[in-house]
């Protein structure tokens, strides 16, 4: 790399996050182009159109879209935010709970299971309440919080005709009574910079749900946690979704990878896509 | 001000000043996702449906 860094932006709606973003980046004069993830293709037999990216963000609304474009992209040796190994752990589930088990970082109890005995058996080794919840998944999108066995009995046939081989991988967890609220810290990487409550009456609070966000001091204890987390999956660009257990504290629920801040940058005051850009830009220079 | 015509409905919706490609709009009127798909000369398409995979 001579000169500027380019940057290519990968996505596939124009959010108020992508505004942001598109808006630091043309106020820092970062030389960078918007990839419509509908409309790029991946040659393998010829990268050159790709190697022209110094970095490539990644923000693909589709899961596997954007999965599958790190793989190539980080196949080629081309720099991306974050990175396909990242997104493999971050975007399934019961990979980001094993990777933070084998890191010895708090969770939630998670068990997996992939046949309706199993998992009946494994809710209750847990013991009711519990959640179900889909490997592959987001914005609190069929989430069940099962109460009883009868219930369990019903959505684990439900979700084993649900035609995705996906919803027959039974990721299920402890169900936590937490204080209305969840945490949710964005790490970029080895810095937390800020993190916010997710307040709502509902057991789901995913502000796509419509949970209330406000400011969340950052502690050292917390501070350490998400950097563990964020080790644990990694590292980069990242935002950590934390339970409060009544007795046992922080537990690290999900870790999110291309993740969404329309709440969190007007209440933090942090300019989140400043920030992102920032960090795309030091990934291009290979400072990270 | 620009305005585009609903696909879904035939509403008059205006574009906002700073309304960009890809971006997502409701239809104050029927309530349906609209995307834009261009600003000269503006136009809007049914948004596609949210799929299983999709999130953050």
């Amino acid at each position: 790399m001579v000169g500027r860094p380019r940057i290519g932006v990968l996505y596939s709606r124009v959010r108020v996050e992508e505004k942001w973003i598109f808006a630091a980046m043309e106020r820092m004069g970062v030389d960078y182009e918007r990839l419509d993830d509908r409309r790029v293709f991946f040659d393998l037999d010829r990268p050159e159109p790709w190697r022209k990216y110094d970095a490539i963000l990644e923000r693909s609304l589709s899961y596997v879209n954007g999965l599958y474009a790190l793989r190539v992209l980080n196949a080629w040796g081309i720099r991306t935010v974050n990175t396909a190994a990242v997104a493999e752990v971050c975007g399934d589930k019961l990979a980001t709970s094993t990777a933070l088990a084998q890191a010895g970082v708090p969770q939630p109890r998670a068990v997996a299971a992939f046949s309706m005995e199993s998992a009946l058996e494994a809710i209750q080794s847990l013991g009711y309440p519990v959640v179900l919840k889909p490997v592959v998944g987001s914005w609190g999108r069929l989430l069940a919080k099962i109460n009883d066995r009868d219930a369990a009995e019903a959505i684990l046939e439900h979700k084993l005709t649900l035609g995705s081989y996906q919803h027959s991988i039974f990721y299920i967890q402890e169900f936590i009574e937490k204080p209305g609220r969840d945490i949710r810290a964005f790490v970029i990487g080895k810095r937390v910079v800020t993190a916010i409550y997710r307040k709502s009456n509902h057991w789901i609070t995913n502000t796509a749900r419509g949970a209330e966000g406000e400011l969340c001091p950052v502690s050292p204890e917390l501070e350490d946690l998400c950097l563990r987390a964020a080790h644990a999956v990694g590292g980069g660009l990242l935002a950590i979704d934390i339970i409060e257990h009544p007795q046992r504290g922080y537990l690290v629920n999900e870790i999110n990878h291309t993740m969404e801040f329309h709440t969190t940058q007007p209440i933090s005051g942090i300019d989140l896509g400043g920030l992102i850009a920032a960090h795309v830009l030091a990934v291009a220079r290979g400072k990270t | 001000m620009t305005t585009v015509a609903c696909p879904e409905c035939d509403a008059n919706i205006p574009l906002a000043a700073d309304a960009e490609v890809g971006e997502i709009i409701v239809c104050p009127e029927c309530g349906v996702d609209l995307e834009i798909t261009g600003l000269d000369p503006a136009a809007v398409a049914l948004a596609p449906m949210e799929q299983e995979d999709w999130g953050e």
